[in-house]
């Protein structure tokens, strides 16, 4: 089969040009990535005096101005704390209804689960101001907390979807054997069956953490100081004190390398978490 | 799979109740308490017309206009976006280093913080620093995102291309994976052609993956503010001021907040119904294959 899969090929003219399409591609897609981060290894001298492709005056004065000061690191502590957060608690509420959803019909369910999904679809520009108020009015306001339950919004319910499609690959039987063995539901569902969709629950965080860690607007909207994200602080250096190119690039690159690096570890399941389970 | 009916299943829904409706219910409330009101100073007042807000949003040529660039914009990318990615998941490695490799770093776009996406592009396209810009400017280009209509619609639908293509092609790709092999050597009996293989096979085959495509990338390209705002703010004049960047301006910006809810709750409501529509082809399209 293998032998066959190979041969096959999916372009028109075979091997080559398949190869001559994808460069192209990863070009496109580098090329600007690789122009911030030569940005950030430079010096604003090189950068606005001299057009160079490489870093001619190679520095890192650019990251530790970031590693040092506390305005910069704060934004990124920051948001690691309402990212992680967020995770937490929409897992923890994502898990048992994503079960009931890929186990049991009941009253409303489809209706429930479009709602859901609606929640996905909600512009957060027509959210923005809304949650500033509540969250304000409830004594929130600029807390890691409160980033967290806004992200919530559209979280949960792709937590949902994505744990939903997991759980449907899991055969009924499992759960039907446990509880003629006796299993009780809390204890079937935490020492059997959350072990069983644990590659779907790792697939499930690094979405949850990827869409809380891209999102700026209702991050920037609900916080001012003691838990301002690292999107928001750049943001604003850019407005205040002219622009240091340098250290803007560097806190560019420094968002990416999160990312960059949970990626690899869910390469194989990241088309299946955007189709929200469904491949 | 043949679902059990169980109502106390709803126990277990709950948490996620209760949770979405404290983060999704009151903020939406509130909205339609503004929209009816007028409200000044914290106070409310009643309006003497209830849908006086609502009357003034659908006659303002300002709404009328950023819904015009918001389609349009989502029409575009939507173009070029879903031809390409399948294009680009045509051309992909089928398994083993080359296939990672290409995921890994084709999903890297997809986890940029959307206002360093907008950082990235910014820069590249600046002519004094920017290696597009300069690029351009040395090809004796006129090109200058901040000041031309032509330059920032296209700086900002490239960007869009640069970060989402890959989406498309990953949810193409994983459709095209679960194809059995059986297919093609049928077809390759059958001496069909590429086109052929393409129309019949694997098009149908992906169709379900498409749809989620089309649908995220819709919901997602009609509700965009964090990117272009970063690039071009809006313009120049008002030439890429979107939906939601339109949106923000009006309730944070100037605080007319009766007429920014009205025209929240009208934008809420355009993408519910087209997303519906959506919604019912896709899972139409599920129970067909049976799922």
């Amino acid at each position: 089969m293998s032998d066959l899969a190979q041969k096959r090929g999916f372009a028109l003219p075979g091997v080559k040009g398949n190869a001559i399409v994808m460069a192209l591609y990863l070009l496109f897609l580098l090329l600007p990535i690789y122009w911030l981060l030569n940005m950030s290894l430079k010096t604003n001298t090189e950068i606005l005096n001299s057009f160079t492709l490489w870093p001619r005056d190679l520095t890192f004065d650019n990251y530790v101005t970031i590693l040092t000061d506390a305005s910069w690191y704060s934004g990124y502590l920051n948001s690691m704390a309402y990212v992680v957060m967020n995770m937490v608690i929409s897992l923890a509420v994502a898990l048992p209804a994503a079960y009931a959803f890929s186990r049991y019909s009941f009253m409303g369910d489809k209706h429930l689960f479009f709602w859901l999904l609606t929640n996905r679809m909600a512009p957060p520009a027509v959210f923005a101001l809304p949650f500033f108020q509540l969250y304000s009015s409830v004594g929130l306001f600029d807390t890691h907390i409160a980033v967290a339950l806004a992200h919530a919004l559209f979280n949960v319910p792709l937590a949902v979807w994505i744990l939903e499609g997991f759980m449907r690959g899991v055969p009924k039987e499992i759960d039907e054997t446990a509880y003629i063995d006796g299993y009780s539901f809390p204890r079937f569902f935490i020492r059997i069956f959350t072990p069983l969709v644990a590659s779907g629950i790792g697939v499930t965080a690094f979405f949850l953490f990827m869409f809380s860690w891209v999102e700026l607007l209702l991050s920037r909207t609900l916080t001012s100081v003691n838990a301002k994200p690292i999107a928001a602080t750049m943001t604003r250096t850019v407005g205040a004190a002219g622009i240091d190119w340098g250290v803007l690039a560097a806190a560019g690159v420094l968002t990416i390398v999160p990312g960059a690096l949970v990626i690899y570890f869910v390469r194989n399941y990241i088309a299946k978490g955007f189709a929200l389970g469904r491949v | 799979m043949n679902k059990t009916v169980n109502q106390k299943a709803w126990f277990l829904v709950l948490p996620v109740l209760l949770l979405v409706a404290f983060s999704a219910v009151i903020p939406l409330m509130t909205v339609v308490n503004y929209s009816v009101q007028d409200a000044f100073a914290g106070d409310f007042y009643p309006l003497d017309d209830k849908l006086e807000w609502f009357k003034q949003m659908l006659e303002s040529e300002r709404m009328w206009d950023a819904l015009g660039r918001q389609v349009a914009f989502s029409a575009i990318i939507l173009a070029i976006e879903i031809p390409l990615g399948i294009f680009v998941a045509l051309n992909m490695p089928k398994k083993g280093f080359w296939a990672s490799l290409c995921l890994v770093l084709m999903s890297l776009p997809l986890l940029i913080p959307w206002n360093v996406v907008g950082t990235i592009w910014q820069i590249f396209g600046r002519v004094d620093i920017g290696l597009l810009g300069y690029t351009l400017a040395a090809l004796g280009i006129d090109y200058n995102y901040t000041q031309d209509f032509y330059a920032a619609w296209v700086t900002v639908i490239i960007m869009d291309v640069w970060h989402w293509t890959s989406l498309v092609a990953l949810l193409a790709y994983a459709g095209l994976q679960s194809i059995p092999d059986a297919y093609y050597q049928a077809a390759k009996i059958d001496q069909a052609s590429r086109w052929k293989v393409f129309r019949y096979i694997e098009l149908p085959k992906m169709m379900g993956v498409l749809m989620i495509a089309i649908l995220l990338r819709f919901m997602d390209s009609f509700m965009i503010y964090t990117e272009p705002f970063v690039v071009t703010g809006g313009g120049p004049g008002n030439s890429t001021t979107f939906l939601s960047i339109d949106l923000v301006k009006m309730a944070l910006g100037q605080f007319d907040l009766g007429p920014a809810a009205a025209f929240s709750i009208m934008y809420y409501l355009v993408i519910l119904l087209i997303s519906y529509v959506f919604y019912t082809v896709m899972t139409n399209l599920d129970k067909r294959d049976g799922h």
